[in-house]
């Protein structure tokens, strides 16, 4: 089942940037995501963590619907989640939405 | 939207590589048909060579199989010659009966042998070099015939002997001219070539001209006859005088054709629907019969196919290679003899050891060059040639080779071919030689971009290129061209740093997407490579007009601390000159407990490093601190590095601390193409290793003596003399003044000793030494630049509120 969680306002995401949002998995062990505004307005959620090694994402250069790690530059799509190639690899993503200015995540139970 | 529709008529190289540079930049805007007279797929031509020297089979030299065509949507259509273009009604028409309407048409049709008009051509066992069929035909025939004549001394005909040679058939090569490739060689080492392929079992008969070719009773060869009445048996003969652009098609369909098929700059014809690109061109009255050239077509092509329509092709100085395993002859450029034109040579000749290499410098530059036995530096002169490099500064040690210039580092120039497979070449990514080889075999790479990518090798520092570089050349060949230094910034325009940046000064942009919308970028925002260095010529150029983008730097200066591979910061205050004090140590040490700091370090710059700290602790961390910013994260001044000088030392004979001090508080705040470091010493003993520093200072009795462009990192890079002064005022602004150049000149992430490398010292020198006005100006603008500079730290305190980026929701 799906499950809308209420994240920020909207203001509150810088264009070509992100923030960090803290929660917890079905597990209870905590997560980050990182949520990131795109310089068309547009709001992505990928898992804090590069499939390289584990590079906070978040705090990457944003550009067109990628974002640059900022530990070795791997390119990861705010998409899907998948590393340009030539690397090879893949981190979660989740589903956001803009409502009244609210960002919401959709986080599965 | 419906898709154009793209012909290709060429299944060659030429063509392949402008459909993949096209499928790059622009996959989905053509539906794209080629048609290939040969039966096989895209496959590497000069590899040709190795193919009949048993080195490599036809499956080994496929550049693009059959899959390939599949998975990018292309159709293929092999042994399908075109003989007619309709470009009334747009349709080309293939012998067999296929054919294709387009609305774009690319013409990359090559070359063909060029058959001299000579007697008897026309028989069996007569042939040209140029495809796989020529190939398999000498193949066969060397199991059957003994004797074969190879016409043409050139390259293709000494690698066509040389494999038919290790067929097992007696070859005799038969040249026109007094020694071989004299388009490439001068005498001494086209003699010495002869001698060492007649070592290898080749004959040669030069100075003959071919009378007529005599067949027998069967209409195939039997014998050569010369004009000088000399007659050779002969039962194969290739005949490798030349090739000459294949333009028939063109020509028949009206296209303006002129030895070939005219094209301007972006490689178009006389009909705007129709391209050309390859060896059927003729670009500028100049055809071209090698692949580097073709391959710099293609890119400018697919561009303007594109309809990005930016990228101009403007000719090409190209260089060879002899694909004789054991012979080792590189050339580039004009390197024939004439000392009036103001012409000089650098020859270096050791007939016992087989080496020989001649350098043709005018103007203070390389013009042209020869190598024979020894060619490991090939590649290095003709990227000074092509980049026009003024050469006086290291002109004693320049035939010694790259490596003489004393470099200590590991950049790995001559040591490729030593290297066995297993060999790490890249020590960050673990990449060895054997890979990378493979690599560029499998996936017919040719340049250090597609390697990096493919490989990772030479991707992250870059102290392994020259070895990646190396490995490449030796890999393709001939195939391989160095890439001239003034490349593109990045893959989202066409445009090098040096135009950048003179565009913004020119158009007074203040802001990125002014740029990028004005200076035709192909993205919307850029990348991660291009906006930080946007960002920076922005700023640097306009001081207090152009807006800074923290989203367009790295978050290291972003959140003014260093990212570490945890994903926590780091954070240096500073400690001016590397002086401090037992209150500031108290404070640093309450702020380590408070925090809960992992590790506190002394740094390399004289500092202190708290290491560890999250990232929504560091604007309290500041707040406490009360210290500014070290900047110990970013492409700006660092440290001053100093010793403790005339206050304290015996040996003293400068106040060294102060003066670090006084320069580390006079350039605080400042942004550069790179991070800058500095050092000060007190006397010639130079404990503030002043002579790996940006800007180094040691004081002498009578002075400062200044040295610029040292560095410590990847390659050690001792720093040079630049001049010597009286005053400390005078080191702030001589230092100021040069520091000023280098922010308003250099490539972003240039460090100074690259840009020194690019502009020469003597450049350095004018600027800073000779124009005294000049001077004065440039310091002039960088004290402007940081006027008003606050620190970054106290900012953020301040305005903590403003920046939500620091904190992390919780939900």
């Amino acid at each position: 089942m799906s499950n809308w969680v209420k994240v920020a306002p909207f203001d509150e995401f810088p264009k070509l940037g992100s923030r960090v949002v803290r929660t917890k998995n079905k597990d209870n062990a905590d997560i980050e995501i990182g949520v990131f505004r795109t310089e068309d307005d547009r709001i992505f959620a990928i898992n804090n963590l590069c499939p390289h090694k584990g590079g906070p994402l978040s705090q990457g250069i944003v550009y067109g619907d990628k974002v640059a790690c900022p530990l070795h530059s791997w390119k990861i799509s705010l998409v899907d989640g998948k590393a340009e190639e030539p690397d090879v690899g893949e981190t979660a993503c989740f589903k956001t939405k803009v409502e009244d200015g609210i960002v919401y995540l959709e986080l599965k139970d | 939207m419906q898709k154009l529709k793209l012909v290709v008529v060429g299944n060659g190289m030429a063509g392949m590589r402008t459909v993949e540079e096209l499928l790059k930049i622009s996959p989905d805007f053509y539906e794209i048909t080629v048609f290939g007279d040969e039966p096989y797929p895209n496959y590497n031509r000069i590899m040709l060579s190795p193919v009949l020297a048993n080195e490599q089979t036809i499956d080994d030299i496929i550049l693009n199989s059959r899959e390939w065509y599949a998975a990018n949507n292309i159709t293929l259509h092999t042994g399908a010659r075109i003989n007619k273009i309709d470009r009334k009604n747009r349709v080309v028409y293939a012998e067999n009966g296929t054919s294709a309407e387009y609305d774009r048409l690319l013409l990359a049709t090559g070359s063909k042998p060029f058959m001299p008009p000579i007697p008897g051509k026309e028989l069996e066992g007569v042939l040209g070099y140029r495809d796989i069929k020529d190939t398999n035909d000498m193949i066969d025939a060397a199991k059957n015939y003994k004797h074969a004549v190879v016409i043409g001394g050139g390259l293709l005909g000494l690698e066509a002997a040389n494999g038919l040679k290790i067929q097992g058939m007696e070859v005799t090569v038969v040249h026109k001219n007094e020694w071989l490739l004299e388009k490439q060689l001068d005498k001494t080492a086209g003699k010495m070539l002869q001698k060492n392929l007649e070592a290898k079992g080749l004959n040669f008969l030069l100075n003959k001209n071919t009378e007529h070719i005599i067949g027998n009773e069967n209409g195939r060869v039997k014998a050569v006859r010369f004009t000088d009445g000399l007659e050779i048996s002969a039962d194969l003969l290739v005949m490798a005088v030349g090739i000459r652009p294949n333009f028939a098609l063109a020509e028949s369909a009206g296209i303006y054709c002129n030895k070939g098929i005219v094209v301007n700059d972006t490689m178009q014809t006389y009909d705007p629907r129709i391209y050309a690109v390859g060896e059927c061109v003729a670009h500028r009255g100049i055809s071209y019969g090698l692949v580097a050239p073709l391959f710099e077509m293609a890119k400018v092509c697919a561009n303007h196919l594109a309809n990005f329509g930016i990228g101009l092709y403007k000719g090409s100085v190209t260089s060879t290679k002899l694909k004789v395993t054991g012979i080792d002859l590189f050339s580039a450029g004009d390197f024939s003899s004439n000392e009036e034109d103001g012409r000089e040579e650098i020859v270096l000749h050791d007939a016992v050891g087989g080496v020989y290499k001649k350098l043709v410098i005018k103007n203070d530059k390389i013009i042209g060059s020869v190598l024979y036995g020894d060619t490991t530096d090939g590649s290095w002169y003709f990227q000074m040639l092509r980049d026009g490099k003024a050469i006086h500064e290291i002109r004693d040690h320049l035939m010694f080779g790259q490596d003489s210039l004393g470099n200590t580092g590991h950049a790995g120039q001559n040591k490729a071919a030593a290297m066995t497979d297993e060999m790490e070449v890249c020590g960050c990514n673990g990449v060895c030689k054997g890979t990378i080889v493979k690599a560029i075999q499998d996936q017919g790479l040719f340049t250090i971009d597609d390697v990096k990518k493919q490989t990772k090798a030479g991707s992250s520092c870059g102290s392994c290129v020259g070895l990646v570089e190396q490995i490449l050349a030796s890999t393709l060949g001939g195939g391989y061209a160095p890439p001239s230094t003034s490349k593109a910034v990045c893959g989202c325009t066409e445009k090098n740093h040096e135009e950048v940046r003179a565009e913004i000064r020119t158009q007074k942009y203040l802001n990125i997407p002014d740029v990028m919308k004005g200076m035709g970028w192909r993205t919307s925002n850029g990348c991660a490579t291009c906006r930080p260095a946007l960002n920076y010529y922005l700023i640097s150029t306009w001081p207090h007009e152009a807006k800074d983008d923290p989203q367009s730097r790295f978050i290291n200066e972003r959140v003014h601390a260093n990212i570490q591979k945890d994903g926590t910061y780091s954070v240096v205050p500073r400690m001016y000159g590397g002086v401090t004090t037992p209150d500031q140590l108290r404070k640093i040490a309450d702020v380590a407990d408070k925090y809960a700091v992992p590790m506190v370090k002394v740094t390399g710059g004289q500092r202190i490093d708290l290491f560890g700290v999250k990232k929504e602790d560091l604007v309290d961390m500041w707040a406490d601190l009360d210290m500014p910013s070290g900047y110990a994260y970013g492409k700006s001044i660092r440290t001053v590095k100093t010793c403790v000088g005339a206050e304290f030392c015996r040996f003293g004979t400068q106040n060294s601390t102060q003066l670090g001090i006084d320069i580390e508080k006079a350039f605080d705040h400042m942004w550069a193409p790179h991070k800058v470091k500095f050092a000060v010493s007190g006397c010639p003993r130079n404990c503030a290793e002043s002579g790996i520093k940006d800007v180094g200072i040691i004081g002498v009795d009578s002075g400062w003596e200044m040295y610029v462009g040292g560095n410590g990192g990847i390659k050690t890079e001792a720093a040079q003399f630049l001049c010597k002064v009286k005053t400390a005022e005078e080191v702030l602004e001589y230092s100021g003044a040069f520091i000023q150049i280098y922010r308003e000149e250099a490539r972003y992430l240039d460090r100074t000793v690259h840009w020194i490398e690019r502009v020469g010292l003597e450049y350095v020198k004018q600027r800073v030494l000779e124009d005294a006005e000049g001077r004065k100006a440039a310091y002039e603008r960088l004290l402007y630049a940081l006027q008003g500079a606050v620190d970054p730290w106290g900012e953020r305190v301040q305005k903590r509120d403003q920046h939500k980026e620091f904190e992390t929701i919780t939900i």
